[in-house]
């Protein structure tokens, strides 16, 4: 695991690593030309072989949506850039577009190319400034080098690239509420299906891809398949629907570790392997209560679970929802498990967008019964109340339009059912951990 | 008189190649009015309607999904800060953080101080979860502050 040179993040430490020149200088937008060399079709099946899933939560094969577009569209298509990352725990994009927006703008002329689609849109959440900064400079560079615009290397293709800015909403992440945003609306996600590749942005067939994702089709142009599968987790052999979990991926690591950062490892590092090799361990030498494998929609890793591999496939064989964005967070074993939930409960809570009955009140109970075990007035059969409510919002039981609720549900069922005794305990004591300064806090 | 001067009216219109019809612009034109202004009143909301060929209300509906755009009763100060209280700044004292700096700024989240320089709001996950607990300032994160570090930061941004 640690002979394993990062790739994706190799630049990121260089003095001006942002600009073109510096970007140029170590062969910058060569892929994008062997790209235009090759036919669409020819670079959608390399991207397809390469065994690539999207990194932005869902882990959905990006060559096989790339296929989902339909044949012979008189176009427009789109390419929808999806920046909005707002998962708590996730900074990878951020740190991918202030240090090295090249290497993402170039995935995304490599996939426009091969989607054939010739304006793409990024859509970047409203937080994050430098990343703007670094784009909007990153972006005018290439219009100025012939990178972008009309007739891109003498190619034929033209190219236009297009920043848009978020306004600070969680659900502008799900795609069709991305696409929704972009179109000047609320950002009320869409009933699918249509699914976006038939009918998306403008009403016209779209991709939508995350960051990651597109700084990973850079390089699985200029590497090559083998290399790309030469890295992580091949299918489990035994479960037909596995896709493999193939390439690097940037794991965000936060919370209580004492070297919190963005570590690029082969897809299927071990939570535990995560916090000991690269972070440090814990502060203080304290144990772990709990960790979030990737991103608070996915729930919570119990300390018997930190050897479970972090790839698409291992935290689903533990009760979690998935890799999520691979943001892992840890929990010391001196931090009140209810806490955590409420505080997890409370984000959901703010940023559902309120379209689905289930979901807004849902969310919205789940604080509030949270809240009041919190403050010491909780009944024993609120654990099953919230589990009622956690198990019945979402897309899944089937009561909800997009995935927030599922989101908002499973750390709640996963805490309830693998750290129950707490929350007896916690109900049991009476107490109350609500701390003065959330009071000022709370409005 | 309009609110939107002819400047802010060529930035608006600036946005519209980029996007194959002018409702697209919506958010572009909000964030425009709402930086300079600091807030987006009724007669601006009727004036980027009318530029965008949509109505009022479209306007004003999305600009009010989102709750990060301030009306002419609640104008945002000169300067915005953001303290983080989601997960991973919540472990390291993203709650005590944001309670020190209402304190310090006799003012509740969302509140702008009297002399008009600071907004204080609470903010869900800014994606600096490495440097938590963290604060946007306008446009830019400041990692791991500290309470010394908040009452640095508040003093220079009151002068
Ligand atoms: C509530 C919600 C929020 C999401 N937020 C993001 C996000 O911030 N960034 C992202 O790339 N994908 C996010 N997604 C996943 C997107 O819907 C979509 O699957 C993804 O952008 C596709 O890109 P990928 O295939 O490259 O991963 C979110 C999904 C849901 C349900
Ligand atoms: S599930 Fe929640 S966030 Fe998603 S569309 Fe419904 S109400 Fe909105
Ligand atoms: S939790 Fe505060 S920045 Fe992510």
């Amino acid at each position: 695991m640690s002979t394993y040179e990062p790739v994706l993040l190799a630049r990121i430490h260089k003095e001006q690593s942002h600009t073109l020149d510096s970007y140029l200088a170590d062969g910058g937008y060569e892929s994008f030309k062997k790209a235009l060399g090759m036919t669409p079709v020819e670079v959608t099946t390399l991207v397809k072989d390469s065994g690539l899933r999207g990194r932005g939560g869902a882990g959905f094969p990006t060559g096989l949506k790339w296929t989902f577009l339909p044949k012979d569209h008189p176009g427009p298509i789109y390419l929808a850039v999806n920046g909005d990352e707002s998962e708590p725990g996730t900074f990878n994009n951020r740190i991918l577009l202030e240090k090295d927006p090249h290497q993402v703008l170039e995935g995304i002329a490599i996939s426009c190319y091969a989607i054939r689609s010739n304006t793409a849109y990024l859509y970047l959440r409203y937080e994050y400034g430098a990343a703007w900064r670094a784009l909007q400079k990153a972006v005018a560079e290439c219009y100025e080098k012939g990178i972008f615009g009309k007739n891109v290397f003498g190619s034929g293709f033209d190219l236009d690239v297009r920043l848009h800015r978020g306004a600070a909403a969680y659900i502008c992440g799900e795609e069709t509420g991305l696409i929704e945003s972009l179109e000047g609306k609320r950002a009320w996600p869409r009933i699918k299906p249509p699914f976006p590749a038939i009918e998306g942005l403008f009403r016209k067939p779209t991709i939508v891809n995350n960051i990651e994702t597109m700084a990973c089709v850079t390089q699985i142009l200029k590497r090559g398949v083998e290399w790309f599968k030469s890295i992580g987790v091949p299918p489990d052999p035994n479960n037909p629907r596995d896709a493999g979990s193939y390439g690097p991926k940037l794991y965000c690591l936060s919370g209580h570790v004492n070297k919190p950062g963005c570590y690029e490892v082969p897809l299927g590092i071990t939570a535990r392997q995560l916090i000991e090799e690269y972070g440090g361990g814990v502060p203080g030498g304290r144990g772990i209560k709990a960790v979030v494998p990737g991103g608070i929609s996915m729930g919570f890793l119990a300390p018997s679970e930190l050897d479970t591999p972090l790839d698409f496939n291992g935290p689903g064989k533990v009760g979690c929802l998935g890799l999520g964005t691979a943001a892992v967070v840890v929990i010391d074993d001196q931090t009140s498990m209810v806490d955590v939930v409420y505080n997890t409960a409370r984000f959901f809570a703010h940023e559902s967008c309120g379209q689905c009955t289930p979901c807004r009140e849902g969310t919205n109970w789940m604080q509030r019964i949270l809240h009041r075990i919190r403050s010491g007035q909780g009944r024993m059969e609120d654990l099953d109340l919230l589990l009622e409510v956690s198990g019945g919002i979402g897309m899944m039981p089937g009561t909800t339009i997009c995935g927030l609720a599922d989101g908002a549900g499973w750390p709640v069922k996963n805490a309830i059912r693998k750290f129950r005794s707490e929350f007896e305990e916690y109900i049991q004591s009476g107490r109350s951990t609500i701390k003065p300064c959330e009071l000022i806090g709370a409005h | 008189m309009t609110v939107l001067s002819d400047d802010l009216r060529a930035r608006i219109v600036a946005e519209f190649p980029k996007y194959p019809n002018k409702r697209a612009v919506t958010l572009p034109a909000l964030h425009l009015v709402h930086d300079e202004l600091r807030h987006v009143s009724t007669g601006a909301i009727e004036e980027i309607a009318e530029l965008l060929e949509l109505h009022p209300s479209e306007v004003h509906d999305t600009m009010t999904f989102y709750q990060f755009f301030r009306t002419e009763e609640n104008p945002l100060g000169k300067h915005r800060v953001w303290v983080c209280r989601s997960i991973s700044c919540g472990l390291r004292g993203g709650e005590e953080l944001l309670a020190h700096m209402c304190e310090k700024l006799h003012v509740t989240p969302g509140g702008t101080t009297e002399d008009g320089k600071i907004t204080l709001e609470f903010a869900e996950c800014l994606g600096v979860c490495d440097g938590a607990p963290c604060v946007l300032v306008n446009e830019d994160c400041v990692h791991n502050v500290t309470h010394e570090m908040a009452d640095k930061l508040i003093s220079e941004l009151k002068a």
